[in-house]
């Protein structure tokens, strides 16, 4: 570590070329893309059926809709659940963080679709006391038991990924709001949230896009979202084009949502972009 | 391609199909195991019901050994096609939709649909217009889900992936009834969970959806598995084996 006058810059080694093993199975993994892709296509162009779109088009475009509908609600409720338990989690009471860990431990821990079951048909086991306390309304619903489900369990993923974006905050940034006199809220709200914000974003859309996927168990208890509506068109036709048009939408949903948080992290880091570039 | 493919597939199979003609010697059967009392598993879960005990007696009389497999309803044709079993004995009916895609032997047994409510239900009919603005439900892939679908415009259907599941619900009071085969319905009343719910009615036998009755589905070109399978019905018919079995599970003919 002593600095020479006729230190020697140590580049990296050039580039390999030609066919290496790794390339080799690059390229043999692409080619196996195109020919599944080519069959899916060819698939939908050889099975195409006026009728079958016709019939089940309109039905799975709705699907698609209550899908985002189920998603938009849970990831926002989620959230709103989300900031207090990332909160309680970092609390000096060990009581809070205490309680604040284990509702992230048990929803975290246990599956979506056993969690789905147990609100779902668990809520119909306690009919009496629900109407009692006038929640039966609530739970008779499945889109509702759905939406409540998924918004706990995505809470407490969210949850910790706040906490983690907000623990990766320099303390010395706290530190600094202090020193200049600020008070508790200015320091979060104008310097810590924002630089947890650039952390926290990339996980989020991750838990988001899970969600879209997870989101295909409320079909088991009755909902007809996207998944819902492919299995009936599928149990009616036995025609298995319609898993693929389902994997082609689920996909465009993943695919706008990435686009969308390219923007957002844009947005979010434009202080930390050189002028003119 | 896929489609030539397929073409393809089922040709090789019913080619070995003639080419083992005379030599069935294990035949592979499908089942759901969650439609009691026609199949379902028991406490040592093992397979039983009717349909069990009919396929073993087949099996039987075909002289053959015979292995069941387990499917999920929504899946069964599917598995069929894809060779995971070389029959279906689940109290199939035999509707036309289904005869696209599958061969099906002659009935076995037939029992006319029917609907269920609580019982403090109001309902007393079964037609589509008393029905209307309540929330039916029916386990989905089921031709009484397909009929209630076509039929009953009016009214809310919910689909289960078992019948089970249905039940559970109505029960529960989130359906205001629930369609499917009348003796099944018939015997969850019998059970501890049934006795919130009583029997509304038989719901329009219409043949267009729920066909002839039940039968045994092939895949399509395993003419020999059909013809031996369709001997062997008439024979348990024929030497009150089919009786045996009968009385085991009912007090009143299902055939």
């Amino acid at each position: 570590m002593t600095a020479t006058a006729d230190a020697t810059v140590v580049r990296p080694p050039p580039a390999k070329k030609g066919w290496t093993p790794a390339r080799v199975g690059g390229a043999l993994w692409v080619a196996l893309w195109l020919v599944i892709a080519f069959l899916a296509v060819r698939l939908a162009v050889t099975e195409y059926s006026p009728a079958f779109y016709a019939r089940y088009g309109p039905r799975i475009l709705h699907g698609l809709l209550i899908t985002v509908e189920l998603v938009a609600l849970s990831v926002s409720i989620g959230a709103a659940i989300a900031i207090p338990i990332a909160f309680a989690r970092g609390s000096k009471n060990s009581i809070i963080s205490g309680l604040a860990y284990s509702y992230v431990y048990f929803f975290r821990g246990t599956p979506l679709l056993a969690q789905t079951f147990l609100v779902y048909y668990g809520a119909g086991q306690f009919r009496e006391t629900l109407e009692a306390a006038h929640m039966w309304w609530f739970f008779r619903d499945a889109f509702n038991c759905a939406v409540f489900t998924f918004a706990l369990n995505t809470s407490a993923y969210q949850a910790e990924i706040f906490r983690g974006a907000i623990d990766s905050v320099p303390k010395g940034q706290t530190e600094a709001g202090e020193a200049l006199g600020l008070s508790q809220w200015p320091i979060f709200n104008k310097i810590v949230a924002p630089q947890a914000m650039i952390i926290a974003l990339r996980p989020l859309g991750n838990e988001i896009i899970l969600m879209i996927k997870g989101s295909a168990i409320a079909s088991i208890i009755t909902v007809f979202d996207l998944m819902g509506e492919t299995r009936l068109a599928f149990s009616r036709t036995y025609d298995f084009q319609v898993y693929l048009w389902a994997a082609v939408l689920y996909l465009s949903m993943v695919e706008i949502l990435r686009r969308v948080w390219d923007r957002i992290e844009a947005r979010l880091t434009r202080h930390l972009k050189r002028l003119g570039e | 391609m896929i489609k030539r493919m397929f073409a393809a597939a089922i040709m090789v199979a019913a080619a070995f199909g003639v080419a083992e003609a005379k030599e069935w010697t294990k035949v592979r059967i499908g089942t759901e195991g969650a439609y009691p009392p026609f199949n379902y598993f028991d406490s040592n879960n093992e397979l039983q019901g009717f349909d069990v005990d009919i396929a073993k007696a087949l099996c039987a009389e075909m002289k053959v050994e015979c292995e069941f497999v387990a499917q999920d309803w929504d899946g069964i044709i599917p598995a069929l096609i894809a060779n995971k079993y070389d029959a279906i004995i689940a109290s199939m009916s035999i509707t036309p939709e289904r005869m696209e895609k599958v061969d099906f032997t002659a009935k076995y047994y037939s029992t006319p649909p029917a609907l269920i409510a609580p019982k403090d239900s109001p309902l007393t009919a079964t037609d589509p217009g008393s029905l209307e603005g309540k929330t039916i439900g029916a386990q989905s892939a089921t031709t009484h889900a397909t009929f209630l679908e076509d039929k009953y415009k009016g009214s809310t259907i919910k689909l289960y992936g078992t019948q089970d599941e249905a039940n559970l619900d109505l029960a529960s009071g989130r359906l205001d009834a629930v369609a499917a085969d009348s003796v099944v319905l018939g015997e969850w009343l019998k059970t501890g969970d049934g006795a919130c719910c009583k029997m509304v009615g038989a719901m329009e036998n219409d043949p267009a959806y729920f066909g002839d009755g039940a039968g045994i589905a092939v895949r399509k070109g395993e003419d020999d598995l059909k013809e031996m399978l369709n001997k062997a019905i008439a024979a348990i018919l024929e030497n009150g084996t089919y009786k045996q079995i009968n009385d085991k599970y009912f007090d009143f003919s299902v055939y």
